[in-house]
């Protein structure tokens, strides 16, 4: 309630704070306004732009981003609030070999995109879902929460329901994803479902590593 | 967003000493409310203590059998925590029925239960709202009221509570721990809320300050449980309806039930009318209609939300015939 704050001395100037994130492993040194969102901090300071910002309300899903492995909206948190976590976007997303990550190639397989604009966050929040699916989260698709989930349609088109996409892609993003999540044509399920989970910790361990290898040269 | 000054805490006694040091200060954990309101400039905190890290992530068992649940475990660990999913269903179904993946993982207990709400009119700095700005007026009040109040409703406020997880923890009875300048105390769920009157913009009964901690689960209730929620989308859109209910049927009869309801007042309502009309009752499809008639008598729509009464009606009684069906 606005109207109800006591006056606050200079309400009105910029508050800045050095912060350090950790991006696709790499530690980055910044002093940015309090108020700059994760989004903002990737996108118009580290000029990783593969993050979109698309409501910017946590309402479409275009900003998702793996913060210890786990999916969020980039847009609903506070860069300041990130320090000593483990963000990994688009850009960090890598296959096994350091090239095409097996949801990427999912999504080009399916042609689970049209203008591509909401595609690095649905490839995102795909990354965390089948991390979440492997490690027995429950959601509202299931019958009996207590049971172990299984990627039916339902529950795809359900976990992945914070992300919109206006060109209506989402056929052929089921498509993608139960592909990748052990449904019909599953060939390389479990090898892409091990390499999705694999990078948000392996980007977390190599960068915990440079974390260390810095703390002990001071 | 207004400008702000920030801190991250670590401990809640250094948390609640920080926000008494700073006029105008507010506490933040996952943000997903917060950030929005702050960004619409409905929310402007002057400093925000960052209570994200506080070492408050723990589900225990407590000596009667009961949960203890700390007030920064995510959303989504709480859905998938084994002693949730196992003894109180209706808990992790109402999580799920909330909110999307993304805000699951960010989201928090303790801030979950302090939403504000999501009613179009207070969203918009364009139109009076007596919770922004107390006197202004509601422009809620013959405007579009689908997705507005029908219990517990003021002239001055007519917005409900968005919360899905809130009305499972009503249901299930759950304690609330706080901390503040003068020490801890515990207060039932329930006491938290207050109906809008005529100070809608005081919504919680929290003293400024005043953190929570955690939030205890009693014994899990005899019978069957389930979250059943009504809303225009399949996925990630508010309760239009729903209901958080725990049913116990011996020889046929009513032996206890709780019932708490979402999407239908300021506060995530707890069914008291309903409650004490099915007790020892016989467990039949008439006296479940019934006992949502008696807790509905009061019942007032605005015009776009008067068909929220009779869906109410027929959610109730679906939902414990379910529950009676199952038993």
């Amino acid at each position: 309630m606005p109207d109800a704050l006591p006056p606050h001395p200079d309400r009105h100037a910029p508050v800045m704070l050095p912060m350090t994130l950790t991006v696709n492993g790499t530690d980055h040194t910044l002093t940015l306004d309090a108020r700059t969102t994760l989004l903002d901090a990737l996108r118009e300071h580290l000029h990783l732009t593969g993050s979109k910002k698309g409501c910017d309300h946590g309402q479409c899903g275009a900003c998702t981003v793996l913060v210890n492995g786990q999916r969020v909206n980039a847009c609903l948190a506070l860069a300041v609030m990130h320090q000593g976590d483990h963000v990994t976007t688009i850009e960090g997303l890598l296959g096994p070999d350091g090239g095409q990550h097996p949801i990427q190639a999912a999504f080009i397989a399916h042609d689970a995109f049209q203008c591509g604009y909401c595609t690095p966050g649905q490839i995102m929040s795909v990354a965390g879902m089948l991390a979440e699916l492997q490690a027995g989260v429950p959601s509202h698709a299931a019958s009996d929460v207590a049971a172990a989930p299984a990627p039916t349609d339902a529950e795809i088109r359900e976990r992945m329901s914070g992300n919109l996409c206006r060109c209506g892609a989402y056929t052929h993003i089921v498509d993608a994803v139960r592909a990748l999540s052990g449904g019909a044509d599953a060939q390389a399920s479990a090898s892409a479902m091990g390499t999705a989970i694999a990078t948000g910790t392996q980007v977390g361990r190599t960068a915990a590593a440079m974390a260390g290898a810095v703390a002990g040269a001071r | 967003m207004q400008p702000f000054t920030y801190e991250r805490a670590a401990t809640p006694a250094a948390a609640v000493a920080a926000f008494a040091a700073h006029p105008g200060a507010h506490y933040i954990a996952g943000g997903t409310n917060l950030l929005d309101l702050m960004k619409l400039q409905i929310e402007t905190p002057a400093h925000l203590v960052d209570v994200s890290r506080l070492p408050l992530l723990e589900v225990e068992d407590t000596a009667d059998g009961g949960l203890r649940i700390g007030a920064l475990v995510h959303n989504t660990a709480l859905a998938s925590h084994p002693a949730i999913r196992a003894r109180y269903p209706v808990l992790a179904e109402a999580i799920l029925a909330g909110a999307s993946g993304q805000l699951r993982n960010k989201a928090t207990t303790g801030g979950n239960v302090m939403q504000r709400t999501r009613c179009n009119y207070f969203y918009d700095l364009a139109r009076p709202c007596n919770k922004r700005q107390p006197g202004a007026g509601c422009a809620a009040i013959g405007g579009h009221t689908r997705i507005h109040a029908i219990l517990g409703a003021s002239e001055h406020c007519i917005a409900t509570h968005p919360s899905d997880m809130a009305v499972a923890l009503q249901a299930l009875h759950a304690v609330l721990h706080v901390q503040g300048a003068d020490g801890e105390r515990d207060i039932p769920l329930d006491a938290l809320y207050r109906l809008p009157g005529d100070t809608p913009h005081l919504e919680y009964t929290l003293a400024a300050g005043e953190l929570i901690t955690g939030v205890t689960l009693p014994p899990a209730p005899a019978g069957r449980m389930r979250y059943r929620k009504v809303r225009d989308r399949a996925s990630y859109a508010f309760a239009l309806v729903s209901v958080a209910a725990v049913l116990d049927v011996q020889d046929g009869r009513v032996a206890s039930v709780r019932i708490a309801l979402g999407g239908v007042a300021h506060k995530p309502w707890r069914a008291h009318a309903a409650e004490a009309a099915l007790l020892g009752q016989p467990a039949t499809e008439a006296t479940f209609l019934a006992a949502a008639d008696a807790e509905l008598a009061p019942a007032r729509g605005w015009g776009g939300n008067d068909f929220k009464i009779p869906l109410a009606r027929r959610v109730i009684a679906r939902t414990l015939h379910e529950l009676a069906g199952e038993a």
